[in-house]
């Protein structure tokens, strides 16, 4: 299994690598970590006829708060997310979701921008972001943008990107959830997820729920923000009946498809467990760090 | 800024174990394939081909990578370990000895990829939980040993490290 061939290159800064992208527009792809861009290299599921090398450039590294707002270079590794103080202490339900990235070894290549752009609807870290509600700064020739992660995914691997932009920095703001959750089930540990479901809770003083947030994965052909169960929640303590109400309305827009790796059926019903174990974990945690 | 043709071989010069190596390569070809066939390394041995065996993983810059997900190109400047790199002046590494002595290997084709992320979980001089060796080595694929040997090896080598106070 080898690439087929391509032309490289490897611009040392942002400005370089847009004007290249604006040259070579869909003929090229960008590559950063390559954890799952090169095994479809590899495999030559794609064969594109350029790639874009972005390590080299420095403003893509690094995570920062600024103003309120955590941001994430696209180049930051998931590793170093992993470990980042910031981020355990302030955003830990990114801190939890990134162990079940791939392995130490690929994690520590691994980069944050890259899971976000390659979209696969089983991914975590696109699952943690919508939670988040996060911004995605997108850069071209002709400046920057920024889009919420709402309209970003569009379809499986595929993001609202042009082939002439390239994704820059993610941008969350301090979390005011008290409650974090990431669940998700795979075959074997590190395996890509069959179904996943991440969720944040701010839980008050006697226990009502003020704010929720709560997205499926492996579910659709994008990450599923659950807002029936979301509108739900608020104002509610979680019961026993409360907490199959959200279940049930959490995976009332999901359609997942049947693969050689899990049916409809089956997706269905680890969604709705999985779902139940990050309320639950969630609103726990809310309860403990309110009392 | 560099432009090449599709065919056209750059020059890439990175330390391998200690050593300065210059070499030409195709953009194309993986980094496993560099150190095996350019540079004569073959103790990095190459299994799936796409990052999900584990046996090519090698230390770039210090930390366990699979080196068929890079490029060689990538590495270009960098520093690399390979499992040739581990023994010095004819002496085994303690992880390698300790792998003999606990039976961490027997076919050994996956032998090289786990000692180097050893090296890494090592050097982070952190005395890992048994659940972050288990978690380190779910990024290999061992079909010989049921990795308990491995994980021995492991344990016990961080406890020697930690009685030496860290040095290896």
């Amino acid at each position: 299994m080898k690439p087929a061939t391509f032309t490289y290159h490897c611009p040392s800064n942002l400005e370089a690598a847009v004007q290249l992208l604006d040259v070579i527009g869909s003929e090229g792809k960008i590559i950063a970590g390559g954890q799952s861009f090169i095994p479809i290299l590899n495999m030559r599921m794609s064969e594109p006829g350029c790639l874009i090398d972005i390590h080299q450039i420095k403003e893509l590294k690094g995570i920062r708060v600024e103003d309120g707002v955590l941001k994430i270079g696209a180049l930051t590794t998931q590793r170093e997310l992993e470990q980042h103080d910031v981020i355990k202490t302030n955003i830990p339900l990114l801190s939890e979701a990134t162990q079940f990235i791939g392995h130490v070894q690929t994690r520590n290549r691994g980069t944050v921008g890259g899971s976000v752009a390659h979209a696969d609807p089983s991914a975590e870290l696109p699952l943690c972001f919508l939670a988040l509600d996060a911004e995605i700064v997108i850069h071209s020739i002709d400046g920057s943008r920024k889009t919420s992660i709402n309209d970003f995914f569009v379809t499986y691997l595929t993001t609202e990107l042009m082939p002439e932009e390239i994704l820059t920095e993610i941008h969350v703001s301090l979390s005011q959830f008290n409650g974090y959750a990431f669940e998700e089930f795979s075959r074997r540990h590190g395996d890509f997820a069959l179904a996943a479901a991440a969720c944040l809770l701010s839980v008050g003083e006697t226990g009502k729920i003020e704010n929720a947030r709560l997205v499926l994965g492996g579910v659709e052909a994008v990450p599923l923000l659950a807002e029936e169960a979301m509108r739900f929640l608020k104002g509610k303590s979680l019961s026993d009946e409360t907490l199959e109400r959200a279940v049930e309305l959490a995976v009332i827009d999901a359609d997942p498809d049947t693969d050689l790796h899990a049916s409809k059926e089956y997706r269905l019903h680890l969604a709705k467990v999985l779902t139940r174990k990050a309320l639950l974990k969630a609103y726990n945690r809310g309860l403990q760090k309110e009392g | 800024m560099s432009i090449q043709s599709l065919k056209e071989k750059v020059k890439i010069s990175l330390l391998v174990n200690g050593r300065e190596v210059e070499g030409e390569t195709e953009p194309r070809k993986l980094l496993s394939d560099f150190i095996r066939e350019d540079i004569g390394l073959t103790g990095t041995h190459v299994g799936c081909e796409h990052g999900v065996c584990g046996s090519c993983t090698v230390l770039f810059n210090g930390k366990a990578v699979r080196s068929c997900l890079m490029f060689a190109v990538q590495a270009n400047g960098s520093t690399i370990q390979t499992v040739e790199g581990l023994a010095k002046d004819g002496e085994q590494h303690l992880l390698q000895k300790l792998f003999t002595e606990c039976h961490g290997l027997q076919c050994g084709f996956c032998t090289p990829g786990i000692l180097m992320s050893s090296v890494e979980l090592l050097n982070s001089g952190k005395k890992p939980t048994r659940r972050e060796i288990e978690e380190m080595l779910s990024g290999h694929l061992c079909r010989c040993t049921g990795y308990k040997g491995v994980i021995e090896a492991i344990e016990s080598a961080c406890r020697t490290n930690e009685c030496k106070g860290g040095e290896n």
